[in-house]
């Protein structure tokens, strides 16, 4: 297990490799160059020239690289064109928002997912199965900020039952400790806070879970199917094992390793899901940090925030590897 | 007794098919997709698409740019007209005739889609190709590159891209949709070429002496289409939704004039707690068009698998 572990992240190292090479290649083939993506079209040449010294974007491009390497590792990103901050305080500020409304997202996908695909594969052909694989096929072609606004529109706008947008009311002075809105008001008691950023939770994750909740009930619903072919569940159920049994031990367990790949692979897609919804419930997490970005050409902030998105994506692969190779223990040995 | 014997004149109509050589592997599948309606439901939404695109010109009673006065009198930040007598769907925020604009829309959400999925095919079967059919350190290097790209999420990929333009535009989406779309392509045909390598009939062709370039072209890509042509499809829907994201996010055509789905969508996003029609008629358009092709994709995809030959 361990030996498996340190190989594949070993194998991760030539990706992270080859994308610090696109990444610099991406900020050298801005138009103009850097400089002119810093200071704009109308900076001076002798402007422009003081600019490429001070960056060194007048040295050879290996020892750029090298410079641009040594930089990612200690974490200096430079500062935010908007705001002037380290991109870096930036990110972290705004990172707890992301990651809570992904995670409750992934939950409530997740929790409704699995159980949705079992059934469907349980009463093939029936009414919840039709309506499951119709319902999941309609929502690939759905763009996720389109649920969003419908459900903005439906359940805040027409109903108002819950906030249209923001992470908390305005009028509620909350503690921070953590960053995460619900979290904070448990920790600190401060269970009117807390409830209220649970209201405004619900919107955006339920729109953000559609994301993965399609594909999880697809891969569930298939998982399922296949592992009902198979001889141990015939087995299993020759020799008289309650059929509960059969479902839990030898169905179910059986039919969660390419669920659980699926679920890992889904958490990159909800990081550029998580873009689209921030900005249509104005989430004020990295999603919002990278529209704002996008509009104003924050050439910085762009770069340290693409850097950590594949940084978290290629962590997640990896995590989903050694799950799987706990899992699955013939993984081990490929 | 009647469903008996045609019951049974099926299944020797299939034994006769599954002997004859003349039924193709395509003709089978396309027998099997005539049957299925899921294919056929995204068959005529599909052709629906198409038709409405071709002939929206003269559908269309206005042009999608012109701004009506009688319209404008009424438009208001907090009131957008409705339909009226020459505008049956009313007004958008800028006093066009939204019925006409989302008719003639159609052209243009076409024309991204096919260039975006034509240029990522080409440019992917390229790669992939030459992967494919000289393998050893060129097929490393090149499929290592392609892993890099596969493995970032391909709308995080896409709006990075996008991103690089000082000045977004209908042809810096189209770039930024077609390079998500490469590695796919890529290592889809490489993977079919591999597989193809050790098969009989591409043995008995080396054996008989044709040279390599004419058993890449003649007996490996001609084996390969089905599944790039599945893909080719699912890539079209693909193409249209990550389309309209970019221009969600304001990386699209800033002209607030061009018709196009994602932009009008785009663009009524302010508008939307006065008038949320503006935003549900082009969100529908692409939601439908996305799924005919996603319906035909995947049944496609189905009836060319050799596990459902029968």
């Amino acid at each position: 297990m361990l030996r498996f572990t340190v190989r594949r992240m070993l194998q991760a190292i030539p990706t992270l490799f080859i994308l610090s090479i696109l990444i610099f290649a991406w900020l050298r083939s801005l138009p103009g160059g850097p400089a002119t993506a810093l200071l704009g079209d109308k900076a001076t040449p002798e402007k422009i020239e003081a600019l490429n010294h001070v960056m060194g974007l007048d040295r050879p491009l290996w020892e750029q690289y090298l410079g641009f390497l040594g930089r990612m590792a200690t974490g200096d990103f430079g500062n935010s064109l908007i705001s002037a901050d380290p991109v870096l305080a930036e990110i972290g500020r705004c990172f707890p928002a992301t990651i809570e409304l992904s995670i409750v997202a992934l939950l409530i996908a997740v929790g409704a997912g699995i159980p949705l695909g079992y059934l469907a594969a349980r009463y093939r052909g029936g009414v919840l199965d039709n309506l499951t694989v119709g319902v999941s096929l309609i929502g690939v072609a759905v763009p996720v900020f389109f649920t969003g606004l419908m459900l903005k529109y439906v359940f805040a706008i027409q109903l108002g039952w819950l906030p249209p947008s923001g992470r908390l009311d305005p009028q509620i002075d909350a503690t921070h400790i953590t960053g995460f809105a619900v979290l904070d008001g448990l920790l600190t008691g401060e269970y009117d806070a807390a409830w209220d950023a649970t209201l405004h939770l619900i919107l955006p994750a339920v729109a953000l879970s559609s994301i993965p909740m399609a594909a999880i009930v697809r891969i569930t619903r298939a998982a399922v199917l296949d592992v009902l072919n198979e001889d141990y569940v015939r087995t299993a159920n020759a020799k008289g094992l309650d059929a509960r049994t059969v479902r839990g031990r030898h169905v179910l367990r059986n039919a969660m390793l390419p669920v659980s790949t699926t679920v890992g692979l889904q958490i990159g897609l909800l990081l550029a899901g998580a873009v689209l919804t921030e900005k249509v419930f104005n989430w004020g997490g990295i999603g919002s940090l990278i529209a704002q970005g996008i509009e104003r050409h924050d050439y910085p902030r762009l770069q340290a925030l693409i850097l950590l998105a594949a940084l978290v994506y290629v962590v997640m692969n990896l995590l989903v590897d050694i799950s799987y190779a706990i899992i699955d223990p013939r993984v081990r040995v490929r | 007794m009647t469903e008996m014997l045609t019951g049974r004149k099926e299944r020797i109509d299939r034994l006769a098919g599954d002997a004859s050589v003349g039924r193709s592997l395509w003709s089978e599948a396309f027998r099997r997709m005539r049957r299925s309606p899921v294919a056929i439901t995204g068959a005529v939404l599909v052709a629906a698409f198409l038709l409405l695109a071709a002939f929206a010109p003269l559908i269309a009673p206005h042009s999608a740019t012109e701004r009506f006065p009688q319209l404008l009198q009424d438009l208001r930040a907090d009131h957008i007209p409705g339909a009226q007598p020459g505008f049956p769907l009313g007004s958008d925020q800028l006093g066009h005739d939204l019925f006409s604009r989302l008719l003639l829309a159609s052209q243009q959400t076409l024309l991204v889609a096919v260039a975006a999925t034509v240029f990522g095919m080409a440019v992917g079967m390229l790669i992939g190709g030459t992967a494919g059919a000289l393998g050893g350190w060129v097929d490393n290097v090149l499929m290592r590159l392609v892993d890099v790209l596969l493995s970032f999420p391909s709308l995080l990929l896409a709006i990075s891209i996008a991103a690089l333009f000082s000045q977004g535009s209908q042809w810096t989406v189209i770039i930024a949709v077609s390079t998500v779309a490469v590695p796919v392509f890529a290592r889809l045909l490489r993977g079919s070429m591999l597989a193809q390598r050790h098969s009989e009939y591409v043995l008995a062709a080396r054996a008989t002496g044709v040279k390599p370039a004419a058993i890449v072209f003649r007996h490996m890509l001609p084996n390969s289409l089905g599944p790039v042509l599945v893909q080719a499809t699912l890539t079209l829907a693909i193409s249209i939704l990550e389309a309209a994201a970019l221009s969600y996010l304001g990386l699209g055509d800033p002209n607030p004039d061009r018709a196009e789905w994602g932009l009008m969508l785009a663009n009524a996003q302010r508008y939307f707690d006065v008038s949320p029609q503006l935003s549900f008629y082009p969100a529908i358009a692409i939601i439908v068009v996305a799924l005919g092709f996603t319906l035909l994709g995947e049944s496609m995809r189905e009836a060319l698998d050799p596990k459902n030959r029968r």
